[in-house]
C-alpha cells in the first residue's frame, strides 16, 4: 500500500498550505461541503473507518449519535493529548501534515453541523502547536477556515487549546472537563458527549489519526477506503515502533501487515543481534504477546482475536535484557503518577501495586505477595468510571501471567534475577508518595 | 482483604498534592499578558463556563511572566477569570507542566517510561545527576538548574528523550548527558534551540 497520510511527510515544505493544496489538500472538503451532512456521516459509516485513539470505535457512528434538534451550538474536539506511552504518531500528524488534520477537522464540523472545533495538543508539543498555530493562520488568510470557508457558504472556527501535563486528559469526557478548566477526570457516562459534551453540548470527540482519515474517504469513497485493509479493518494505519528494534518510529501501512512484518521487516527487528522476549502491541496499557503469537494482522480484529488490543498502535519491542517485574513496576510508577484520583480502587490501588512490585524487585518479595498482587490488580480493573483502571492493572496482571517464573525467581533469589546494562546501577530510591 | 504487613499505612495515604507557594510578593499580569488573555478568551463562549476554559491558558501566562505559579497569582487569575481562587488552585495542583515553586533558569526533565526506560533513561538521568550535582525534584547547587524525572512525553522513537524549558534533546546517549549539562553552561539558551528538527526525517522514516 502507497503511504496516504504520511505521503509527503518528508519533503522539506510539505506541511504548507500551497504544498498542501498543490497536492489535492482540501479537495475532500469541497466535496463534503457540496453534499448534505447526512451523506457525509453515511460516507464516512460506510468507509468503516474505525477511532485511532484507542477504542476503535466507528467515527461514522460517532458523528451519528451526535444530537441534532437543540438549541445549543455543536462542537468537534480533536484529541491530539497524545499520551500512551509508545504513541507518537499524532506528533508527526500534525508538524507535517497539520492542514490534513484542519481538513479533517473542518469535514467533521460540518456532518455534525459543529461551528468551533477545538484541537487540544498536549502541552508538552509546544513545537508542534507552533506549527499548528502558523498554519492554521494561514489557513484562515487563505479562507480555509473562519467565515465561508472555500467560498461555500460555510463558517468555522478553529481553535488551539494546549494542555498541561494529564494522562488522563486522553479520556474523552476528561478531555473535556480539561477544555473547560477544570482537572481532568472523568465524567460518569451516560450521558455521552454526543448528548451532553463540551459545555453540556452535543459534541464529538475524535483522535488526530481519525480525523486525518476523512479527507481520503472524500476524495475516494468508501469503497476504496474499505478495500485498503482487510474486513472491517480499511484504511491505511500508522503503527509506533519503539523500544528494542534497530529502527523505531512511525510507520504506515495496511492493516493487512502483520505484527511480525512490522517488527521484522519494517523496523529493522531486534537491536544488537538479540532475542525477542515479548511485544507490547497497542502501547503500555494492553496485555502483551509473546514472539509465537506474532504471525496475527496487525489490526483492531487481529490484535484482539490473540488476546491483546491494538489500541493506538504503540508497538513495544522488549529484548531478552527486559526483567518482567521492572517493567511492570516502571508502568505501574506511569499510572499511580496519573491516576487523576477520582475513583477509589484506582487512586489506592495503583499505589498498593507499586508499593508490591518494587518490594519484589528489590528482592525483598514473599512468595504470598504474588497472589496479593493478583488480588490487588483485580480490584481494580473493571471498577472505575473510565479505562485507566484496566489499563493499570494490565502491566501486573499480563507479566504474572506470561512470565511467573521471573516473579517466582526474585522471590527466591532475593534480587532482581534479570539485570541490564541500560538500567540504573544505583539502588533505585524508594519513592515518597 | 488481608492487613500487609510490610506495607506502611500512614505512607499510603498521603497526599502528593502541589500547594502553590506563598512568596511574599504580590502578583499582577503585565500589561502585555493581561491583554493576550483577553485575546486567548474570545476563542471560548462569554458565558462564565466558557470563560473558565481560560484557566489553563492564564496559568501560562503566569509562568511565562514569573517562572512559576505562586499563590498571589492564583488569587489574581481566579480575580481576571471570574471563578474563586479554589477553582484555579484545583487546576495547578492537577497539572504537571505548572511548577508550584520557583524553578532553575533550565528545568531539565527526563523521560523515564518505559519506551524510554527501555534504551537507558535511567542512566541518563544518574549521568545528569552527576553533572549537575542534583537529585531529581531538586535543584543544582547554583540553582540554574532544575532536574525531574518525568512521565511519558510522547516520543518514544527519539528515546530517550529529554525536555529542558519546551526544546526536546532526542536519542540522548548516557554518555553524552554531561556533554548537554557543559554545552547549556557554555553556550547557554543558544543550546536549546532547533533539537527536534531531526524529527520528520526519523519519522516517516524508513517507512
Amino acid at each position: 500500500m502507497d503511504p496516504i497520510l504520511t505521503t509527503h511527510v518528508r519533503e522539506p515544505h510539505a506541511y504548507t498550505l500551497d504544498f498542501y493544496v498543490k497536492h489535492d489538500g482540501y479537495e475532500g472538503l469541497r466535496k463534503a461541503l457540496a453534499m448534505k451532512p447526512e451523506q457525509v456521516i453515511d460516507l464516512v459509516k460506510a468507509s468503516g473507518l474505525k477511532g485511532r485513539g484507542g477504542a476503535g470505535f466507528p467515527a461514522g457512528m460517532k458523528w451519528q449519535f451526535v444530537v441534532k434538534d437543540t438549541p445549543k451550538p455543536k462542537y468537534i474536539v480533536c484529541n491530539a493529548d497524545e499520551s500512551e506511552p509508545g504513541t507518537f504518531k499524532d506528533h508527526l500528524l500534525m508538524e507535517r501534515n497539520p492542514h490534513l488534520l484542519f481538513e479533517g477537522c473542518l469535514i467533521a464540523s460540518h456532518a455534525i453541523g459543529a461551528k468551533v472545533a477545538y484541537i487540544y495538543i498536549r502541552g508538552e508539543f509546544l513545537h508542534v502547536q507552533h506549527v499548528l498555530e502558523q498554519q492554521l493562520e494561514e489557513a484562515y488568510t487563505k479562507g480555509y477556515a473562519g467565515k465561508n470557508v472555500m467560498g461555500m457558504g460555510f463558517d468555522c472556527d478553529i481553535h488551539i487549546h494546549r494542555g498541561a501535563g494529564a494522562y488522563e486528559a486522553g479520556e474523552e469526557t476528561a478531555l473535556l472537563e480539561s477544555l473547560e478548566g477544570k482537572r481532568a477526570q472523568p465524567r460518569l457516562k451516560p450521558p455521552f458527549p454526543a448528548s451532553a459534551g463540551l459545555y453540556g453540548a452535543p459534541t464529538a470527540v475524535n483522535n488526530v489519526e481519525t480525523l486525518c482519515n476523512v479527507p481520503s474517504i472524500l476524495r475516494n469513497g468508501a469503497e476504496w477506503y474499505a478495500a485498503l485493509g482487510p474486513e472491517k479493518n480499511g484504511g491505511p494505519k500508522l503503527y509506533c515502533i519503539s523500544g528494542h528494534v534497530q529502527r523505531p518510529g512511525v510507520y504506515e501501512a495496511s492493516m493487512t501487515i502483520t505484527l511480525r512484518e512490522l517488527i521484522f521487516d519494517v523496523a529493522g527487528g531486534v537491536r544488537d543481534g538479540r532475542a525477542l522476549k515479548a511485544v507490547i502491541p497497542g502501547g503500555s496499557s494492553v496485555p502483551l504477546l509473546l514472539p509465537d503469537q506474532l504471525d496475527i494482522e496487525a489490526s483492531f480484529d487481529g490484535v484482539a482475536k490473540a488476546g491483546s488490543l491494538l489500541g493506538s498502535a504503540g508497538i513495544i519491542v522488549l529484548d531478552d535484557t527486559t526483567c518482567m517485574v521492572w517493567l511492570a513496576e516502571n508502568l505501574l510508577r506511569f499510572y499511580r503518577h496519573e491516576s487523576c484520583g477520582k475513583c477509589t480502587p484506582c487512586r489506592e490501588g495503583t499505589q498498593w501495586v507499586l508499593n508490591i512490585l518494587e518490594k519484589i524487585e528489590r528482592g525483598e518479595g514473599e512468595m504470598k505477595d504474588l497472589a496479593l498482587l493478583e488480588n490487588v490488580a483485580g480490584l481494580i480493573a473493571g471498577k472505575t468510571l473510565c479505562a485507566f483502571g484496566d489499563a493499570a492493572a494490565t502491566p501486573a496482571l499480563t507479566t504474572l501471567k506470561n512470565f511467573r517464573a521471573e516473579y517466582e525467581a526474585h522471590v527466591r533469589e532475593g534480587r532482581c534475577t534479570v539485570p541490564a546494562p541500560w538500567r540504573r546501577r544505583r539502588t533505585a530510591p524508594v519513592h515518597a508518595h | 482483604m488481608t492487613f500487609h504487613p510490610k506495607i506502611d499505612y500512614r505512607e499510603l495515604h498521603r497526599s502528593k498534592r502541589q500547594m502553590p507557594v506563598d512568596d511574599g510578593q504580590p502578583f499582577v499580569y503585565s500589561p502585555e499578558n493581561r491583554e493576550r488573555l483577553e485575546v486567548i478568551a474570545t476563542r471560548y463562549p462569554p458565558e462564565p463556563a466558557g470563560r473558565r476554559s481560560a484557566i489553563l491558558p492564564a496559568l501560562y501566562l503566569v509562568q511565562r511572566q514569573l517562572g512559576y505559579v505562586s499563590l498571589s497569582a492564583v488569587a489574581h487569575v481566579a480575580g481576571v477569570i471570574g471563578c474563586t481562587a479554589a477553582d484555579v488552585e484545583d487546576v495547578v495542583s492537577f497539572y504537571t507542566m505548572f511548577y508550584t515553586r520557583p524553578v532553575g533558569k533550565y528545568v531539565v526533565q527526563v523521560c523515564r517510561t518505559l519506551p524510554c526506560a527501555l534504551r537507558g533513561a535511567e542512566r541518563v538521568t544518574e549521568e545528569l545527576m552527576d553533572a549537575l550535582g542534583a537529585e531529581p525534584g531538586g535543584d543544582d547547587p547554583s540553582g540554574v538548574f532544575t532536574l525531574m524525572e518525568v512521565e511519558c512525553l510522547g516520543a518514544c522513537d527519539r528515546a530517550p528523550l529529554v525536555m529542558i524549558n519546551d526544546s526536546w534533546h532526542e536519542c540522548l546517549a548516557p554518555e553524552d548527558a554531561k556533554k548537554l549539562v557543559d554545552n547549556l553552561r557554555a553556550r547557554g539558551e543558544e543550546a536549546l534551540t532547533g533539537c527536534h528538527h531531526q524529527a520528520p526525517d526519523r519519522g516517516k522514516g524508513q517507512g
